[in-house]
């Protein structure tokens, strides 16, 4: 157990390393959630947005992004075929949590960053209740990760890689992507803390079967 | 002395519909060695990854016995060693930096002299800290050598050993071949005849049966 667990950890770092050199998920990430945002702010120009509106565009970014970013985790060690080296070193349990980490750290980076650059941006879009906002975006985050590595391990042995992803994520994807979103309308009306409490119980059951639906897929898809 | 046993039965194994081969069944013990042979596309790399736990066979069962336990399945990677044209190192980290980093995901006390006596086993000590991106094909066999043996394994699975080695290279593998029958099992997968002089045993999967030399 504590052999796994090392295990990996050390395979989280070494996709930290590997990722810092070769910037593989990384300027993809960031370029889509700048151009998207862009985008956006342009399409808004003067009019007046319900910040109602401005929650789904949030998740519309943060979504899209982790989509294009993150489907990398495991096409990038199958395109470059060193998933055999993977199976060679570790157990599927250390490999499946040691990406999931990675990932969770990633995606994390990535939407304090967009987050930020929304808050700072988007006029339209004021937050009166941090508290359910946080939580959201950290629950959501959480989803998110977790949700996203389980489709990369399954698209990576796909033939159609590419397109496959957004399409197989978003039925998978839904239930949080909805739940986040409601949350997140609650934050910016005023609601209290105690009226979000559904939608937190949602993204944390979801969470959890999830992740453990996950952990059982994945020895399955990783030894063909 | 570890006894070691690792024996097949009844192995099959079938990509969308076209058979491949069937009913492989070898048992080996610690110095005993295996060639494989059989023309292209006979099976030869796949029933290696099969052995090494890569692939899942069709049909049949494999038993890895070390020291009177036998070994789970997903734990077989720490008893072997595989050297194969599939297999691709890091090429964004040196090789030196491959091989700490497969020690430390093994969790395995190879010791950074052991890495560096691999390292001038396979005559790649001056270029340690290069990117493996930067290697010839040649270097790339040899560090897959050092990752195949860093945790000195009781199986050793070789596909086409030889491959994109100098006559010194292939001298040092033939050494390599003759000390892993010491320590425990070889298996080599190829059409070499100097290659299968080294094993006792030969399975040719066009044939399909094991036969002693
Ligand atoms: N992933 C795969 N999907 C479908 N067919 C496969 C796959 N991998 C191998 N095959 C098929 O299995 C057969 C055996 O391939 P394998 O690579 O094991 O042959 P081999 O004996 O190693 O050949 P060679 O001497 O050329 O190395 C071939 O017909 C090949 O097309
Ligand atoms: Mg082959």
């Amino acid at each position: 157990m504590r052999e796994s667990l090392a295990a990996t950890l050390t395979i989280f770092k070494k996709d930290l390393r590997s990722e810092m050199r070769t910037r593989y998920a990384l300027n993809a990430l960031l370029m889509f959630v700048i151009t998207t945002l862009s985008i956006i702010l342009f399409s808004i120009g003067n009019e007046n947005v319900s910040p109602e509106l401005l929650s789904g565009v949030l998740w519309i970014i943060i979504f899209f992004s982790t989509m294009s970013g993150l489907s990398r985790t495991f096409v990038s060690e199958e395109e470059r075929g060193t998933v055999m080296t993977l199976h060679l070193i570790a157990k599927p349990l250390s490999i499946y949590f040691g990406k999931l980490l990675f990932n969770l750290l990633l995606l994390g980076g990535l939407n304090i960053f967009t987050v930020l650059l929304y808050l700072l941006f988007v006029s339209g879009f004021t937050v009166l209740n941090y508290s359910i906002f946080v939580t959201t975006i950290i629950l959501g985050t959480l989803g998110l990760a977790s949700g996203s590595t389980i489709i990369a391990a399954i698209i990576a042995k796909a033939n159609t890689k590419g397109t496959l992803y957004p399409v197989l994520s978003f039925p998978i994807l839904l239930p949080l992507l909805l739940t986040v979103i409601n949350a997140t309308k609650l934050s910016v009306s005023g609601a209290q803390f105690s009226e979000s409490f559904g939608e937190f119980q949602i993204l944390i059951s979801y969470l959890v079967v999830l992740t453990a639906i996950s952990f059982l897929l994945f020895e399955y898809i990783w030894k063909e | 002395m570890n006894e070691i046993i690792f024996k097949t039965e009844g192995l099959a194994k079938t990509f969308n519909r076209r058979k491949i081969f069937k009913d492989i069944s070898f048992e080996l013990k610690e110095n005993s060695s295996l060639a494989i042979t059989g023309k292209n596309g006979s099976g030869k790399s796949t029933l290696l990854k099969i052995l090494s736990g890569i692939l899942s066979p069709t049909r049949g069962s494999i038993e890895m016995n070390i020291g009177g336990k036998i070994i789970r399945h997903d734990s077989y990677f720490k008893k072997l060693g595989l050297v194969s044209p599939y297999l691709q190192l890091y090429d964004e980290f040196t090789g030196q930096e491959n091989l700490e980093l497969f020690r430390d995901i093994r969790g395995i006390e190879a010791t950074d002299n052991y890495i560096e006596d691999l390292l001038k086993l396979f005559k790649l000590w001056e270029r340690r800290d290069d990117f493996v991106r930067t290697y010839s094909s040649g270097m790339k066999q040899r560090l897959k050598y050092a990752f195949a043996l860093l945790h000195n394994p009781s199986i050793l699975l070789l596909d086409e050993p030889r491959s994109n080695l100098d006559a010194e290279g292939i001298e040092t593998v033939y050494k390599i071949m003759e000390e892993q029958k010491k320590r425990g099992i070889l298996i080599v997968a190829t059409n070499d005849s100097e290659d299968i002089e080294h094993c006792e045993q030969l399975i040719d999967l066009n044939k399909q049966e094991t036969s002693g030399k």
